[in-house]
């Protein structure tokens, strides 16, 4: 067997899709043999996340990641006032990061504002008291309850019974394992490979710190470590996969909102959860990263999102980096070849002269 | 858990947590089972996959709420009123489970004709005595059967045993927790009419007592919309019948009250009434807050129990096991069996040396002559009564209320032994205390020679665990403890042989309880760590053919051996059932092969009530344990909590003890009538019924009653336990404590770890936005919270899942949130939540009301040294409350200032 570390993209074999689009077998599109093991990948199921973070602690430990600000000086930390979220994003140190998103709406607005507190509160700012005037003051301690609005009430996602309804989103990012992986195809030293079971996974001994795959990636996950610049991000445990174990995150999620397995299994049992909830009525109940025509191919990490994407800080509508790759060189091309063309005849102009 | 002891006979969460996926309705209320048992919250998860509704009733919206489907939010220390609420609904629109009800629970008993209800008495009831603040129950007794074989035979006697029963210092023993196992001792049985209707009928005095509790009353009581109580009300009943059950959750968000027990008895009364309990998917599932506090109930570590719920002698009542076994004699249910259970725990304790003769060595047992709870204890030591203490796993410099009193508390001993994972606060107060840097305390003055002992992690001993549903599961060593960390076993078997050969030929006749004990555990390893194999067949106990199987086997006479009757079977046919691991999958739903539960394994208490009277299952659906006649025998999912082979129809013959006096139809067989209760005769002792009381720091004054708080509550009286007055416009908000799922307790075991650390990095609290711009306060600033006792600063949280709450009559609550897991110590450091609370206590329990509390918040951080003594004082003056200043270390400040206490 031998590994490439190239995209499929740049091996010829599929001519139709070579940089984005569906790809029926990413492990043989990277040089496999045919008896490679299935593809494998993480359904979050972020309905039934209680916002635990076992899945951080139980990947730090497994993977032996520094704290946060790699240093470890208890200095460094310090509340972040974005709810429960003292994580703040996907890095080189913290390869799950869980969303804490509160939102609240009176029920007569047909529309949920959301937002996490302290975004628009930073610095001396406006506190959020002020922020909310004397008529929202009134609507929060006047509690007078719409009954029609007690009928309404979406039986997924956790209401408050009174004059508003509070919701609080909660979600387990992570690398999402790319069909066409950016950051692979930028990666000039092959310390980005595409493993056995499909998933991409950073190799720490050989990353040389260039940080091309940073801006490579559409989800903005990969990130390089302070000290020396080299990037690290979720290998969704290749280690324990390679000894028949699940990986960490998924092993100590105590309510299966983080679910492993081979892909297509969890893409079946993601379909038929969606389905579910359509059928109780969550109608803002929506699949994210499942769609094999979506702009890097479908995810090998995806999602069950209870609102838009944006609100849990995920693009709307991810593209690898490198889909126009071939167009940009031809363009690049035309270029060069316009601009030799014009030095050319500048050159032969002054010659003229 | 006196509530659900005196209610149903054993102080236990009466279902198991994987039967929560069998509820068709499960209210969570009183605790945050999502962030603080998020594993067994899978199982919640898995109702509500399956179609349950799920109701979340908190003053905070939490990551348990964000997954139910109703959140109900409701004014901190108002539940007994909503749930009286709801009784009152259940009761008024018959939507009580009429079958059970009449069969299984004393509904039909009548109560004597001298008990007046808390409705007559603006909140008090009969039998109050004002100057001591608890009840004579004498009044709240049964009206006796006439049947001449009940009563004793020596009116005498009895009556001698009932004035000291109502002995202050017996009082203060608190003998409410001996309902852990086995309901409390009754005169007799009652007189009953099937019929419910006799105006002295429990049934007619419950609707009486609840009748005023209605939706527009817990609307103004709780801040609770009527609309959302009625869809409550809805899903429950309608969850509640032949065919749905439903279950309710609570944790220390009811018993951390002044009222806790009496919360409990509420949901008792309310899933009695629906018919809720011994049944699948129904029950009332009590989470313990740790690991092994089941446990820590079961063998206790509370002063006025010993193991198996049997209650401490007591000097004024029992100097003799005749005396201690006197009020089970001939008593139906589990008191007939006192002696036994008692003797074969005194035979583990000293084995050859106890005899018949010398009483089974009883007189070795201390007595206790008052109250010996923990936060009197540590005022005890403030006051010179205390020498030396163990804290073991418990850090009360940070996780008691009062914090700042327990430090001076400690500050006052002789010696003081922690043995803890880490260096905690409380083995580093004296050098690195709040009080050192307002200068309350020095190093120079402390007299207490601190000895820290590293102690060994679960994963580095053996032993069992017994969790939230009395499932004992074995642990293995996975490694050696290292350098000098040592097991809890090791040290106190090799404290107490180092003792014993000092004492060795002694002929003091105190030094014999010591050394007439067996002290014989086989040592294993380099570091001679006693067996805890050993130990636990020594609680299993033996008979003269080797380990006992059954408690039902112990004997009166001197013959078996238990160290903890309620245990026995763990090692039952020889085998450490609690090493058991048989998957789930590889066996039914229930799982009985995994770990075992007590008692005898049975997993599901009082489940003879899952059938009918005739001992039919009442559904198909909710077919749990039922009667097959054809083997003549109890049978079903579960182990029957019941005499396997008693059949339904069985009435108990004149003159019948112990088990033999219980029905076939009595499904709660450790009660002494066989019967859920209503209303409590005996066991509460604040009461025979759940009445609303609001917290001690209420913000509000009560609506029902002229009665304001507990009249029977608990408090300690010193400079360093002052009182926020009720109702007080010094103290206007209202602040409640809770843990995160990120820390631990009082963060010993969080803190100092990385990982856990940075996920909740500072001290902080969440407020409103109406609270924060009422006061000026800015997410992630600081703020400075202050009550009586101190003042303390954290980061501020603002937002709307903290609501005010408005009442009936246009009120506004303002509540707090404070998470207590910080201190000065660790990675992530802060001050300590509890510095700023009280201690009032529940006087069933001792446990302590800090799940409610006042204070006032500032913007900005809190004042330095001894400024902050000042800026505290001058709340304590404008509020009118006494002086909070104290003299060295915590002790009196006259005596201090006349030169008393000053030397140690």
């Amino acid at each position: 067997m031998t590994i490439s570390s190239a995209s499929p993209a740049f091996t010829g074999r599929d001519p139709e899709h070579r940089l984005f689009g569906p790809l029926p077998d990413v492990q043989a599109e990277a040089g496999y043999q045919e008896e490679h093991p299935k593809r494998v990948g993480f359904f979050t199921d972020t309905s039934v996340c209680i916002g635990c973070k076992a899945c951080e602690v139980a990947c730090k430990e497994w993977n032996t990641l520094p704290m946060d600000d790699s240093h470890g000086t208890r200095d460094a930390l310090g509340l972040s006032g974005m709810s429960y979220d003292n994580t703040g994003q996907l890095g080189a140190n913290s390869w799950r990061h869980v969303a804490f998103i509160e939102q609240s709406r009176t029920v007569d607005l047909p529309m949920p504002t959301f937002g996490r507190p302290g975004d628009d509160r930073q610095g001396s700012g406006p506190s959020p008291a002020t922020a909310g005037d004397d008529v929202s003051l009134a609507n929060a301690q006047q509690s007078v309850l719409n009954a029609e609005a007690l009928s309404e009430f979406d039986p997924q996602t956790g209401q408050t019974g009174a004059d508003k309804q509070i919701r609080w989103l909660m979600s387990s990012d992570v690398c999402k394992h790319c069909t066409h992986a950016g950051c692979l195809d930028v990666c000039p030293t092959g310390a980005l490979f595409r493993s056995e079971f499909g998933t991409v996974v950073v190799q720490g001994d050989i990353c040389n710190g260039c940080g091309y795959c940073v801006a490579a990636c559409p989800y903005g996950v990969i990130d390089q470590r302070k000290d020396d610049g080299r990037v690290f991000k979720c290998t969704m445990c290749y280690d324990r996969l390679t000894d028949g174990l699940m990986p960490a995150c998924a092993t100590a999620c105590p309510t299966q909102s983080i679910q492993f397995g081979d892909l297509d299994e969890l893409q079946e049992r993601a379909d038929a959860r969606l389905a579910t909830l359509k059928a109780q009525g969550v109608e803002t109940a929506r699949l994210y990263g499942r769609d094999e025509n979506d702009g890097v191919g479908g995810d090998g990490a995806f999602f069950l999102l209870l609102d838009e994407p944006e609100v849990y800080g995920l693009p709307p509508d991810p593209v690898v980096t490198t889909r126009d790759l071939p167009a940009m060189w031809k363009a690049a091309g035309k270029a060069a070849a316009m601009m030799v063309g014009v030095a050319l005849t500048a050159v032969l102009g002054s010659r003229r002269r | 858990m006196p509530g659900l002891g005196a209610s149903f006979g054993r102080g236990g969460a009466t279902n198991f947590l994987e039967d929560l996926a069998n509820s068709d309705a499960i209210v969570i209320e009183g605790s945050n089972m999502a962030e603080c048992h998020p594993v067994g919250f899978q199982w919640v998860g898995e109702a509500k996959a399956r179609g349950a509704k799920i109701i979340h009733i908190d003053p905070r919206f939490t990551r348990t709420s964000a997954i139910a489907d109703l959140h109900v939010p409701l004014r901190i220390g108002t539940d007994i009123a909503f749930l009286g609420g709801l009784i009152n609904y259940v009761l008024s629109h018959d939507l009580y489970f009429k079958e059970y009800v009449v069969a299984y629970t004393n509904a039909a008993a009548l109560v004597g004709e001298e008990y007046v209800d808390s409705e007559d008495l603006d909140g008090l009831f009969s039998g109050f005595d004002a100057e001591n603040r608890h009840y004579d129950e004498s009044s709240w007794q049964y009206e006796p059967d006439d049947s001449p074989h009940e009563g004793s035979d020596q009116p005498g006697e009895a009556a001698e045993q009932k004035r000291s029963d109502q002995h202050p210092d017996v009082k203060k023993a608190d003998r409410a927790q001996a309902a852990g196992s086995g309901g409390p001792p009754i005169a007799s049985k009652p007189k009953r009419d099937e019929t419910l209707q006799h105006p002295r009928s429990v049934f007619q005095i419950l609707k009486r007592h609840f009748a005023r509790y209605t939706p527009e009353m817990v609307s103004e009581v709780c801040g609770v919309e009527p609309e959302v109580f009625e869809q409550v009300a809805k899903w429950v009943t309608e969850n509640s019948n032949r065919d749905r059950t439903t279950a309710w959750v609570y944790s220390v968000g009811w018993t951390q009250h002044s009222v806790g027990a009496q919360y409990i008895r509420t949901c008792a009364i309310l899933q009695t009434l629906l018919g809720n309990i011994g049944r699948p998917g129904g029950g009332i599932m009590a989470l313990r807050g740790h690991a092994s506090i089941q446990g820590s109930t079961d063998v206790p570590t509370l002063f006025n129990l010993l193991p198996g719920y049997l209650p401490m002698p007591h000097a004024l009542q029992h100097s003799t096991l005749d005396e201690y076994v006197a009020d089970a004699e001939g008593k139906a249910g589990f008191w007939g069996n006192k002696r036994a259970y008692m003797v074969s725990l005194l035979k583990a304790w000293w084995g050859e040396n106890a005899t018949a003769e010398n009483d089974f060595c009883f007189d070795h047992l201390p007595k206790i002559n008052g109250d010996h709870s923990s936060y009197r204890t540590i005022a005890d030591m403030i006051q010179g009564k205390v020498k030396g203490y163990f804290l073991v796993g418990e850090n009360p410099t940070v996780g008691h209320p009062n914090s700042r009193m327990n430090r001076f508390g400690l500050a006052n001993l002789d010696w003081l032994v922690v043995r803890d994972l880490q260096m905690i606060e409380s083995a580093t107060f004296w050098k690195e205390g709040p009080e050192i840097e307002t200068g309350e305390m020095s190093p120079e003055t402390i007299g207490t020679e601190v000895f820290f002992m590293p102690a060994a992690t679960h994963v580095e001993k053996e032993g069992t665990f017994t969790q939230t549903q009395r499932v004992l599961q074995w642990r293995h060593k996975a490694v050696e403890p290292p350098n000098d960390a040592r097991s809890d076993l090791w040290f106190y078997f090799h404290l107490g042989r180092i003792l014993r050969e000092r004492l060795a030929g002694s002929t003091d006749p105190r030094d014999r309880p010591l050394l007439d004990l067996t002290w014989d555990y086989p040592v294993e390893g380099e570091t001679a760590d006693p067996s805890a194999q050993a130990v636990l067949r020594e609680i299993n106990g033996y008979g003269p053919d080797g380990l006992l199987s059954t408690y039902m086997d112990m004997k009166d006479d001197g013959s078996t051996t238990g160290g903890c009757w309620i245990y026995c079977g763990v090692y039952a046919d020889g085998v450490n059932q609690a090493d058991r691991r048989k998957p789930g999958k590889e066996q039914g739903p229930v799982a009985s092969e995994w770990g075992w539960a007590w008692p005898l394994n049975r997993r599901m208490l009082y489940n003879r009530a899952s059938a009918d009277p005739d001992g039919k299952p009442w559904s198909e659906r909710k077919k749990y344990v039922y009667w097959d006649e054809a083997a003549g025998e109890w049978t079903g999912l579960d182990v029957p909590d019941f005499e396997k082979k008693k059949r339904p129809d069985y009435v108990p013959p004149e003159g019948a003890r112990a088990q033999d006096a219980i029905a076939g139809v009595d499904p709660f067989v450790m009660q002494g009538d066989g019967k859920a209760w209503l209303f409590a005769p005996a066991g509460v002792v604040d009461g025979p019924l759940p009445t609303h009381y609001e917290p001690a720091e209420s913000v509000v004054e009560n609506g029902l009653y002229k009665q304001q708080a507990n009249p029977t509550l608990e408090m300690i009286e010193g400079p360093w336990n002052r009182a926020n007055p009720a109702r007080s416009e010094v103290y206007p908000f209202q602040v409640t404590t809770y843990r995160l799922t990120e820390h631990h307790t009082a963060g010993g075991m969080s803190r100092t770890l990385p990982y856990l650390a940075e996920l909740q990095p500072e001290f902080f609290v969440e407020v409103s936005p109406e609270l924060a711009q009422l006061r000026g306060l800015a997410n992630g600033e600081y703020a400075t919270l202050v009550s009586a006792r101190t003042a303390v600063e954290a980061k501020v949280l603002v937002t709307e899942r903290v609501r005010p709450i408005k009442l009936g009559d246009g009120t506004v609550v303002h509540q707090i949130g404070m998470p207590y897991h910080w201190a000065y110590s660790g990675i992530s450091t802060g001050d300590s939540a509890n510095d700023l609370l009280g201690i009032v206590m529940d006087p069933n329990t001792h446990i302590q009301e800090s799940k409610v509390s006042s204070c006032d918040i500032v913007p900005g951080r809190r004042p330095r040294g001894p400024e902050l003594l000042e800026f505290v004082e001058g709340f304590r003056r404008r509020a009118g409350v006494p002086s909070g200043k104290v003299g060295v270390n915590g002790r009196d400040p006259v005596e201090a200032d006349a030169g008393e206490g000053a030397t140690y």
